[in-house]
């Protein structure tokens, strides 16, 4: 199994966009590899000629009608955002 | 899929300043499914809607929700890969595409990496020199985000998340187009194929048809070179234009002995010159992962059956069949570019001369419609109208020139063409007798014409416009051409 260094455990943080400190990023260091390292007893079990599993019951997906059944509340949808006007969400500038 | 990557043909290369460069392009394109709701939750996919409107709980990502498939989205992208003449796959799954951007509150999009719902087609392109094969890669099911307002405020976005969740085709071509002309016809021609089979509205002003564009550059019989990702852009005509700058671009830094750095690009249609979106490096790792709130996507072969014998008669077999009734192949392929457009001319064609009704419902109709920047639905003529005055001018009643006139009249104050005939006296007239007498006049009052034609026999069509000036341009021009020869003695 490949160690994760804490250079890894930074760009998956700012990916997640995650604030962590040098001290987080050593601590977090020691947990993921200590998570990676329980889950990689998994690869002891022989899984050649096996379907991957997509489902833990045997059911199909349930499927909606094609029918407006939602929406139309957007004071309601912008109700908890830090910011809003006009029932627009509003958030610091984003522009490329 | 050919085994060696075709050439491009030579008319296609660029010239660059040590020789020649062929130009490889694959095309993502997005295009937005036409449904009532959207792919995942029931809220409504209609367009200019007040801000954050159209938005359920499921596409603003509370916690909790949990999205439930549009089996209507699902069945038209099955109807889109059945026109692609693409392998349909009767299980796929959904994946999460990790990013972070205020359009998404999800934090993720979800969409098909590993199995998506539609694999390998083909899309044939009538070009100049030629048919070309363009390959489908793939066609998956993914959500749009939403639409940020970046000139609201000074220091602020504004985001509405209305198209958050709607559902799009994506649909990847191989790398088989070698100039911007074949993508612009490839664009074009999915774009028909989309609005024929009802499955995309193709409206690109809405952005409802969008393309990513993959350009690279070789020298002929070279591999494919490093290439760029130009991202979103909206119309055919950007898309040829963004092609050429970005080939451009890369064959200087080559030519300068530079290298081709793999990146995102904008294509900026003022300055007409792509420019790198440096922002969205780090973003290509998506840590893609099959999406655990959403179970496989299955269906039968039975169904897929069923939506296939439900789909209209595509383009290219229409236009085969056009052709087969006498067409031209250039007639036919102006005539099915619009599904609208073939159906009108299929009205105005039955029971009448095919070649003589796409003369009149192309020069004159669309020529006309396109004066007046009206598409066919919005056309004052209807097909029985139009096919009204074809009948007379076949039975003989009109001239090819009252015709005109006809068809004038019925565009302005519409009316019954045969009726309009009878009332305003537009009849041709066939009477050879009226005919004589017209040309008898006009022999007696210009003798100095008459001794004219004798030394000059071409000048026999100042009579001809002189006689169906006087009657009108109601006489047969076939009978006054044969009485004045014959009272002239003109052989």
């Amino acid at each position: 199994m490949q160690e994760v260094d804490e250079a890894t455990v930074r760009r998956i943080a700012r990916l997640a966009r995650l604030e962590i400190t040098d001290a987080d990023a050593g601590s977090l260091k020691s947990e993921l590899n200590a998570i990676l390292k329980w889950v990689e007893q998994l690869s002891a079990v022989d899984t050649k000629g096996v379907e991957a599993m997509t489902r833990v019951v045997s059911m199909r997906m349930k499927q909606r009608d094609d029918v407006v059944t939602d929406g139309e509340m957007a004071a309601d949808i912008v109700k908890n955002a830090p910011m809003a006007e006009d029932n627009f969400f509003v958030v610091p500038k984003v522009v490329e | 899929m050919p085994a060696t990557p075709r050439p491009a043909p030579v008319s296609a290369r660029l010239q660059g300043a040590t020789g020649p460069w062929e130009l490889v392009i694959g095309l993502e394109v997005h295009a937005q499914v036409a449904s009532n709701a959207k792919l995942f939750s029931g809220a409504s996919t209609g367009f200019g809607a007040p801000p954050n409107s159209h938005v359920s709980l499921v596409d603003a990502a509370m916690p909790g929700m949990l999205p439930v498939i549009n089996k209507e989205c699902v069945a038209q992208a099955i109807r889109t890969g059945l026109g692609l003449k693409a392998q349909i796959n009767l299980m796929s799954t959904f994946d999460r595409k990790n990013y972070f951007y205020p359009d998404l509150p999800q934090g993720y999009q979800i969409s098909q990496f590993k199995q998506p719902v539609v694999g390998e087609g083909v899309v044939v392109l009538d070009m100049a020199d030629g048919e070309i094969e363009v390959g489908i890669e793939r066609l998956h099911l993914e959500q749009d985000a939403g639409k940020s307002l970046h000139d609201q405020h000074p220091d602020y976005s504004y985001v509405d998340l209305n198209r958050s969740g709607v559902a799009l085709m994506e649909i990847v071509s191989k790398p088989d187009m070698r100039s911007a002309e074949e993508a612009k016809a490839y664009v074009t021609k999915l774009r028909t194929i989309l609005r024929y089979l009802g499955t995309c509205d193709g409206d690109m002003e809405k952005g409802n048809l969008r393309a990513d564009v993959n350009v690279s550059v070789r020298r002929p019989g070279e591999p494919f070179g490093t290439r760029c990702e130009i991202k979103n852009v909206n119309s055919i005509r950007f898309i040829g234009q963004a092609i050429e700058a970005e080939a451009r671009r890369q064959i200087d830094i080559k030519e300068d002995g530079g290298a081709i750095v793999q990146e995102t690009r904008l294509y900026d249609p003022n300055k007409g010159e792509t420019r790198s979106m440096r922002s969205k490096e780090e973003a290509h790792d998506y840590r893609y992962f099959p999406d655990p709130d959403l179970l496989p996507l299955e269906f039968t072969q039975s169904y897929v059956d069923g939506l296939a014998k439900g789909l209209p008669e595509l383009p290219d077999a229409k236009r085969a069949r056009f052709i087969k009734d006498g067409l031209s192949p250039y007639d036919a392929s102006v005539l099915v570019a619009e599904k609208a457009n073939a159906d009108f001319f299929e009205l105005v064609a039955k029971d009448r001369d095919g070649k003589m009704s796409a003369n009149w419902v192309i020069n004159e109709l669309f020529g006309r419609l396109n004066k007046e920047g009206l598409d066919v639905g919005a056309s004052p003529m209807s097909a029985k109208q139009l096919g009204g005055i074809i009948d007379l001018i076949a039975s003989g009643s009109i001239s090819g020139k009252i015709a005109k006139d006809l068809f004038e009249i019925v565009w302005t104050e519409g009316g019954d063409p045969a009726r309009l005939v009878e009332e305003r006296g537009l009849k041709q007239v066939t009477d050879l007798g009226a005919i004589e007498k017209a040309v008898d006049d006009i022999i007696a009052a210009n003798p100095d014409k008459v001794e004219q034609v004798k030394l000059k026999p071409t000048a026999l069509g100042w009579f001809v416009g002189a006689v169906m000036k006087s009657t009108g341009g109601k006489a047969n021009p076939a009978a006054v051409n044969e009485i004045l020869k014959k009272k002239l003695g003109i052989v």
